[in-house]
């Protein structure tokens, strides 16, 4: 169980996040919500050790400062949104960095699992084809496959998914959404993801966590964390009636 | 398919030997005076085992002129370009180097303040311009990076190339300051600001290659975390790279090659930058593959604009530093030209 505890983080005078709580167990699939500015994002950044933070983050009862880094990316992966890599690197070199935390040293040895996990990755993310093309070259899509592939061969038990697909194309977004959920169903895992498309988040989502603010607006399963009243206090608008209307279109 | 690796095979490693050897063996025999090559072997052949050396063999200028020279030019052009093929993996940034950064300056400034000041150490003797170099080396990299960081969090090519003009004009406007104060050590200060590998010694060419041996192998001992750097360092934490021990060592490591290079050759510009990019090409992106690739062609390039600052207007010598910096200028433009039109066009 991944466990956040009065979670705060400020940048100077500024407080970004204040005293956020919310635990994901295995088989989960929270969804962090709110609009533009609430910390979304920072929570990930948190927990990932990208920002300072205050409270306490444990992962089954251990505080993560507490790990190595290679001890917890076994435990944690993590998807963004953008990735601008400045070298050509052939898509297998990226899947295959996945491995590094199960060979960090140059002694250690080569677990005998990494070419079964790279391939793996690859197929499940229909890469196979591409692995030896430069990431340079890749659509916005492939591109995105090929980070999914490399946080599949990592094997964590957490997933973290800062807005993965918020620039891709509808296809490419079912695409990732579906990948995600297969990998989900395996045993002893658990998805969070920041995303700001509510249909997306009640689709998917098992559990939601509103934020406006840097607080905690609502915390519980999808359909009563996102109820219409939550929403309309956090957006300031009617969201089921507006997102009923745009469903409009469509008829 | 997989087992067969991302690092060079033996063959390879070979082939690359080879080149190296035979730059080195034309650069030992041409010069003011060109020495045949069968009399070159002859003198290494006589001198290995030990036989008498007949007169006529010009063994002197080889033995203890030119040998410990290119042999100096070769470890120098390897540990720069090692630092510079880390530099630009470890700052995701095809720009990044020793002279960009404004670290040789740095590093020079140490070796000054070391002469004018008097700093030694009676056993060794250039340790102290060698300390001290490695010494502002090393801080130059910290102040640089956290200005840039300051400014810039994705540490942009345009912010650190900027920081690093401006902290190099600094710093030479710190050595003016210096120079005027200590005319009397004119002439060897002024040695340090152009560079040149002219009258080394076996035993700065021991210290190049210790600090080589030493820390050249510590930067090839994290290969993978600088693809994971040159990948992103996000990606780089999120896969389990301990991101703020590898910064460290790598910078620890590249301060430490660029200052002792600098405290036995001076400043020599640019070499970080052309080869690790002319590497690139032939070795592609992986460090694996990349830094070994970058040491064997700096050794190489570095000894051929040594014997190039030697030969074009001979008897007058260049300084192998205006060399370098010369073809290490329009290169400069290359890269940076298509880095501008590779980030236009993502």
């Amino acid at each position: 169980m991944l466990e956040v505890n009065a979670l705060s983080v400020s940048y100077g005078e500024l407080d970004i996040l204040k005293d956020v709580s919310f635990t994901v167990d295995t088989r989960e699939w929270l969804m962090i919500a709110g609009p533009n500015g609430a910390g979304k994002s920072t929570i990930i950044n948190a927990i990932t050790g990208g920002a300072p933070y205050k409270g306490n983050i444990s992962l089954d009862g251990l505080d993560i400062r507490a790990k190595k880094p290679g001890e917890l990316a076994k435990s944690i992966g993590v998807l963004t949104q953008n990735h601008y890599v400045g070298y050509s690197f052939s898509v297998e070199e990226v899947v295959r960095l996945g491995r590094y935390a199960y060979a960090p040293g140059i002694f250690s040895k080569k677990c005998g699992m990494d070419n079964d996990m790279v391939e793996l990755a690859l197929e499940k993310t229909g890469m196979t084809a591409q692995r030896k093309q430069s990431v340079l070259t890749l659509s916005g899509g492939e591109l995105q496959r090929t980070f999914l592939a490399q946080v599949f061969a990592q094997d964590p038990k957490y997933l973290l998914l800062d807005e993965p697909t918020n620039h891709l194309d509808l296809v490419y977004q079912r695409q990732v959404f579906s990948l995600i959920e297969d990998w989900l169903g395996q045993k002893d895992r658990a998805v969070i993801s920041v995303v700001h498309d509510l249909s997306l988040a009640k689709a998917y989502g098992t559990k939601a966590l509103l934020l406006s603010r840097g607080r905690a607006a609502a915390l519980g399963p999808i359909e009563e964390a996102l109820s219409r009243r939550n929403l309309e206090q956090v957006y300031s608008m009617d969201v089921y009636a507006y997102m009923r209307e745009m469903l409009g279109q469509w008829q | 398919m997989n087992i067969k690796g991302e690092s060079f095979r033996a063959y390879e490693y070979l082939l690359f030997a080879l080149a190296a050897i035979a730059a080195l063996v034309v650069c030992i025999c041409l010069g003011s005076v060109n020495v045949p090559l069968k009399d070159t072997i002859q003198v290494f052949r006589r001198a290995i085992f030990g036989l008498d050396m007949p007169k006529e063999l010009p063994s002197s200028i080889i033995l203890t002129v030119r040998l410990p020279r290119v042999l100096c030019v070769a470890l120098t052009g390897a540990s720069l370009a090692l630092s510079g093929a880390a530099m630009q993996g470890l700052l995701k940034n095809p720009l990044a180097d020793g002279s960009t950064l404004g670290v040789s300056s740095g590093a020079s400034l140490g070796a000054v303040v070391a002469i004018a000041f008097g700093i030694s150490f009676k056993a060794v003797p250039f340790a102290g311009t060698t300390i001290m170099a490695v010494l502002f080396a090393f801080l130059s990299l910290l102040i640089i990076l956290a200005l840039a960081y300051r400014l810039d969090f994705s540490l942009s090519t345009n912010t650190i190339i900027l920081i690093g003009v401006i902290y190099s004009m600094f710093v030479s406007s710190a050595m003016s300051i210096l120079i005027t104060f200590s005319s009397s050590k004119l002439h060897q200060i002024t040695f340090w600001t152009m560079g040149s590998l002219n009258g080394s010694t076996y035993l700065n060419a021991l210290v190049l290659f210790a600090a080589f041996a030493v820390f050249g192998a510590v930067l090839f001992a994290h290969a993978r975390e600088l693809n994971a750097f040159a990948i992103g360092e996000d990606n780089a934490r999120s896969v389990g790279v301990n991101v703020k021990r590898t910064k460290l060592t790598v910078l620890i490591c590249v301060s430490v090659l660029i200052g002792i290079c600098v405290s036995i050759g001076g400043s020599i510009g640019f070499v970080g930058l052309v080869t690790p990019h002319a590497a690139r090409f032939v070795a592609g992106p992986n460090h694996k593959r990349l830094l070994p690739a970058s040491a064997f062609a700096g050794a190489i390039f570095l000894m051929l604009c040594d014997l190039a600052a030697r030969m074009l207007f001979r008897p007058l010598e260049l300084n192998i530093g205006v060399v370098t910096s010369f073809i290490g200028a329009i290169a400069f433009i290359i890269v940076f030209y298509r880095a501008r039109k590779a980030a236009a066009n993502a």
